[in-house]
């Protein structure tokens, strides 16, 4: 009988992993998931710039998930469009590390990417600039990719890449201050740092710039993660009387669940967040990077491997304001986005950050 | 500025978060109390609320149903319990260490079942606050205590269930019996084991109740990783209630409460770092233990297995 | 030769544990349609597969035998310390504050130094859970969680604060991290890998450990504490002092962790929010590493590399196969729980070797003065 119930007890708790599983492989056939399973057979590493023929080989290495709805996938969506513009997986072949939070972990990766004789290996993260420093002058023919930063190194294979992300978080709060009426409004950011702290600090310049008499609530939660802080922050920015909100990140999603609630307006950035609640995200910054990808891999195939730096702009497109066309904006604060980017594009608008 | 902290608007703010924020930590750490009130220290709470979180918000979405959801958060909750159970009294495992083993293992399964069923970060209509005629309209009071959605009233409820049957009835008896002194209550013909599974299935199941609290009532989404920790405080707020399920709801509420005066302390401006800010709740949950200096012991065998001798 | 076959079994019991949990994880790949063999395959050659992978395994290592170490004080004190992650990060402050004052003197010393002072970061950590806990009452599991939580915001409010980078201070950006060590700062490297002079470190506090417990009244008495804390009282032991002494040496040993990862991986401190980014889950790893050293400083050097290579393979198998991230995590669980279960197979071994062994009437090893006090335990 206890022999019995023992047995019992063990199919039982495997019967839980495996079904797990189960599910796993029923949706796997039909979900197109991007199946990134390349096999990338560790060749010997074929250090030099693709020949035209063969495929041009990217591997990116990311702090978070590649659908994050966020930072990650930004880059990840990115290489997707690139890989469509350069003809599919034959031409472009893209493998991934996600989840690399894990500094050491993430330089582990690089290494084992760059000795596996990628064409480009990319570091998604302004925390693997201290790694990448020590790796890329023991692989010089590779080249590498690293952002947010501008920061090269002075290295001849490094090629760094950032966001103006205060561009874009300006024209949204230029949009935010023409459609609030309660004159405050709330932010939730992650750590009051990088990326996060240029497109808040953009946003804030915008909504001031327009209507100085504006309250901007800012809202550090000291986490990436904590979906459940960010949302009672959100709800905290709406008790406080925000009407529109905005935040940056991965955790925001808990957050925009909160403004559609009490139907407040969300402004996204980093990828478009419209998704989530259709009836109230009015824009989202996107990042475009494709546009520097694209510059780079010119680059390498002619042979500069690195030494320059790009900044993602709404000038070169690597940034887009991407509007909601489910939300009816009035055409006047359309006209006005409109004038505002037009004006940070060609220069008469200059963001001053504190 | 710092007089605006006592305004009704963020008093009542204040409030009303902290008993919304206090609830995943209610389930979860009502029901290690009783875990640990058998003698079973379970480290892998985040884990079964990640799967909680995970499995409510898939059935939720495709079903349609809620209840379903919720159903479907207790039976995984409920599973990796029996897992737990397993391990920790047939084979007398480490109780800590397989714990976290549990904690693991729930991350990542409920992270790669998301990824391969869903693949990006969707939303689903989660359960809705409901409107108590009459009481949700009073000044204040409605807003805070009579405007939530129904798995925060279930949590509540849950402290005088939890205490009743950890104090009143029989089985409660045997609960504390076998957490303190295994050897006595087997020679009275109680099955630890028995017990043991009990209090392990029945942590795992409203760890799992906790998970879909906020998985499809507090946010309506799903996130890998969403939990961020809140599992392992659950966890520390069993030790803050000193295993009294009143206690623990003390715990939970004077956690979450200074969490959301936290964030009213950013949102009105007063000049803290973000990051010391963010360090108050758990810097105050220490200090009010040390200042309410306890004598009260932890169960006799918590961690350790039971084994007859024979 | 009978025994020696038993202690060879006993040795293996983890690394046969760890090969079930991968059997499961091959059913997994198979349904994520991955060929299991050549995902292990990859496993291995990442983790052994030349000086490189192996060096980087010792890398990884390394962190989890000083947690470890901390660790098999702590739990021998009857003393769970769950703050490593917390402790790790104080001690790698305190030791990255050294190395960014002293800029000027020499080498060895502000090494010396600085692994003092990660030394002393941790010990404060550790400490203060630990009086917390013999005078105030508050139990330790929950002052060293909330504890890592302070930690991290503390880290983040310096890094990004009082002890960013000069150079980044300028920049928008404004990444979290210091500055640089200056190359004369750096652990030497013991091969032409990433394999620095902490390791070594590492093993000879392994075997100091050893002899603190076993040769040294101090540790005789924590282990006193641990096993029976009444009756040391009996015995006029002041029981709070080794409570305090145990979880504040087990801290020391995770700050020299968080000292050694900076001084020989990073040459800096980076922050990306969480305690992770910056420790690797050391703290929480570490721990599993000591219980499959069955809580014995020396039997935790091969529990630490076994752990690592884990941990080192499993990220190399998920870049060659193409694995979801998620599914090492999942591994990695699964490891810890088949291992964990598998102990009980040690422990009745060992109970029936010990029984033999009192029939013999032969003089107690220190092996088994462990046996008695897993007894005591039961």
């Amino acid at each position: 009988m206890k022999k019995f119930a023992w047995i019992l007890i063990f199919v039982l708790a495997f019967s839980l992993v495996l079904g797990a599983c189960g599910e796993l492989t029923e949706t796997n056939e039909e979900s197109g998931a991007p199946e990134a399973a390349t096999e990338a057979a560790p060749e010997a590493a074929t250090e030099a710039p693709a020949a035209p023929m063969e495929p041009f080989r990217v591997a990116v290495v990311m702090p978070s998930a590649i659908n994050d709805l966020a930072f990650s996938q930004s880059m990840y969506d990115a290489l997707l469009r690139v890989q469509e513009d350069m003809g599919g997986a034959d031409a472009f072949e893209i493998v991934y590390s996600e989840n690399m939070f894990v500094v050491d972990d993430a330089a582990a990766a690089i290494r084992d990417y760059a000795s596996q004789g990628f064409d480009l290996v990319i570091a998604h993260g302004s925390q693997y600039g201290s790694s990448l420093q020590e790796i890329a002058p023991d692989f010089p023919d590779t080249s590498f990719a690293w952002g947010t930063t501008v920061d090269t190194f002075g290295q001849p294979n490094i090629f760094a890449y950032e966001a103006a992300s205060q561009e874009g978080g300006y024209v949204n709060g230029v949009v935010a201050a023409s459609l609030t009426t309660s004159d405050i409004m709330g932010v939730v950011g992650p750590i009051e740092t990088g990326d996060a702290k240029l497109y808040v600090d953009g946003f804030k310049a915008g909504v001031l710039a327009t209507n100085p008499d504006i309250t901007v609530n800012v809202n550090y939660i000291g986490s990436f993660s904590d979906v459940a802080l960010a949302s009672e922050a959100a709800t905290t920015h709406i008790s406080a009387g925000a009407d529109v909100l905005t935040g940056t990140a991965q955790m925001v999603v808990g957050a925009i669940g909160k403004a559609e609630e009490a139907n407040v307006l969300w402004f996204g950035t980093q990828s478009n967040q419209t998704s989530l609640a259709p009836s109230i995200v009015v824009a989202s910054q996107v990042y475009h990077w494709e546009v520097m990808l694209h510059e780079m891999i010119d680059l390498i195939n002619s042979g500069t491997l690195g030494g320059q730096s790009f900044t993602a702009n709404l000038a070169n497109g690597g940034e887009v304001v991407e509007f909601n066309p489910d939300y009816a904006l009035p055409a006047d604060v359309q006209a006005l986005a409109d004038e505002t980017i037009k004006g940070i594009t060609d220069g008469t608008i200059t963001i001053t950050l504190p | 500025m710092i007089t605006e902290l006592l305004s009704t608007t963020v008093l009542i703010g204040i409030l009303a978060s902290g008993i919304r924020l206090a609830t995943p930590y209610l389930y979860a750490a009502i029901g290690e109390t009783f875990g640990q009130k058998s003698g079973v220290l379970n480290l892998g709470v985040e884990g079964q609320m990640l799967l909680g979180c995970f499995a409510a918000f898939y059935v939720a979405l495709t079903t349609g149903n809620l209840w379903l959801g919720l159903l479907a958060a207790m039976i995984v909750g409920a599973a990796m319990g029996l897992a737990m159970a397993f391990v920790t009294v047939n084979l007398r495992a480490q109780q800590g260490i397989s714990g976290i083993g549990f904690y693991l293992f729930g991350l990542g399964m409920s992270d790669l079942l998301f990824q391969r069923l869903m693949g990006t970060v969707e939303t689903v209509k989660g359960f809705q606050r409901i409107y108590i005629p009459g009481l949700s309209d009073i000044p204040g009071i409605g807003e805070i205590f009579f405007n939530q959605n129904i798995l925060v009233y279930g949590a509540y409820l849950l402290v005088p269930l939890a205490w009743f049957v950890l104090n009143k009835t029989t089985l409660g008896l045997k609960i504390r019996a076998v957490g303190e002194n295994p050897d006595a209550a087997d020679s009275l013909g109680v099955s630890v084991a028995r017990v043991r599974y009990f209090t392990i299935i029945l942590g795992g199941t409203l760890s799992g109740i906790a998970g879909a609290s906020l998985s499809i009532a507090l946010l309506n989404v799903f996130q890998q990783n969403m939990t961020s920790g809140l599992g392992f405080i659950a966890v520390a707020l069993v030790y803050f209630g000193a295993w009294k399920p009143v206690g623990v709801l003390g715990g939970a509420l004077l956690f979450s409460m200074v969490n959301s005066l936290q964030l009213w302390i950013q949102v009105l401006g007063i000049p803290v770092p973000s990051d010391i800010a963010v360090m108050m709740p758990y810097v105050l949950t220490i200090l009010v233990l040390v200042a309410t200096v306890s004598r009260v012991r932890a169960p006799s065998a918590l961690t350790k297995p039971f084994e007859r001798d024979d | 030769m009978r025994s020696r076959l038993s202690t060879l079994f006993d040795a293996l019991l983890p690394v046969l544990a760890t090969l079930a949990a991968l059997a499961v994880g091959a059913v997994m790949l198979l349904l994520l349609k991955v060929n299991p063999v050549e995902a292990y395959g990859a496993l291995w050659k990442g983790a052994f597969g030349s000086t490189n992978a192996f060096a980087e395994t010792l890398v990884k290592a390394t962190p989890l035998l000083l947690v470890a170490l901390g660790i098999c004080i702590s739990f021998r004190g009857d003393v769970i310390n769950i703050g490593g992650e917390g402790q790790m990060i104080i001690g790698a402050i305190m030791a990255t504050w050294i190395g960014l004052i002293f800029t000027d003197a020499p080498g060895w010393l502000v090494i010396t130094l600085a692994l003092l002072a990660g030394f002393l970061g941790g010990a404060i950590w550790g400490g203060i859970p630990g009086v917390l806990k013999a005078y105030f009452n508050v139990n330790e599991i929950l002052s060293t969680v909330m504890m890592n939580a302070i930690a991290v915001q503390l880290m983040n409010f310096l890094l990004r604060g009082p002890m960013i980078d000069p150079s980044q201070a300028e920049l928008a950006s404004k990444i979290p991290q210091t500055a640089r060590l200056i190359d004369e700062f750096h652990l030497a490297r013991l091969a032409p890998t990433r394999l620095h002079l902490g390791a070594l470190i590492a093993v000879i506090l392994a075997v100091l450990v050893y002899i603190l417990l076993w040769r040294t009244t101090l540790g005789y008495r924590i282990r006193a504490v641990g096993q029976n804390p009444s009756a040391s009282r009996y015995a006029g032991i002041k029981v709070p002092r080794y409570m305090v002494l145990a979880l504040l040496l087990s801290g020391a040993f995770a700050g020299l962790a968080g000292a050694v990862q900076v001084y020989g991986v990073n040459y800096r401190m980076i922050t990306d929010g969480s305690a992770s980014g910056f420790t690797g889950s050391a703290g929480f790893n570490g721990i599993v590493a000591a219980l499959f050293g069955q809580l014995h400083p020396l039997w935790s050097i091969p529990a630490s590399i076994l752990f690592g290579a884990l941990l080192v393979g499993a990220n190399s198998m998920q870049r060659v196969v193409q694995v979801p991230s998620a599914l090492i995590t999942v591994l990695n669980g699964l490891v810890v729980v088949f291992v964990v279960s598998s102990e009980i197979w040690r422990v009745r071994r060992q109970r029936r070797r010990l029984a033999a062994a009192k029939e013999d009437e032969a003089p107690p090893t220190p092996d088994q003065a462990k046996v008695q006090t897993e007894e005591a335990g039961q």
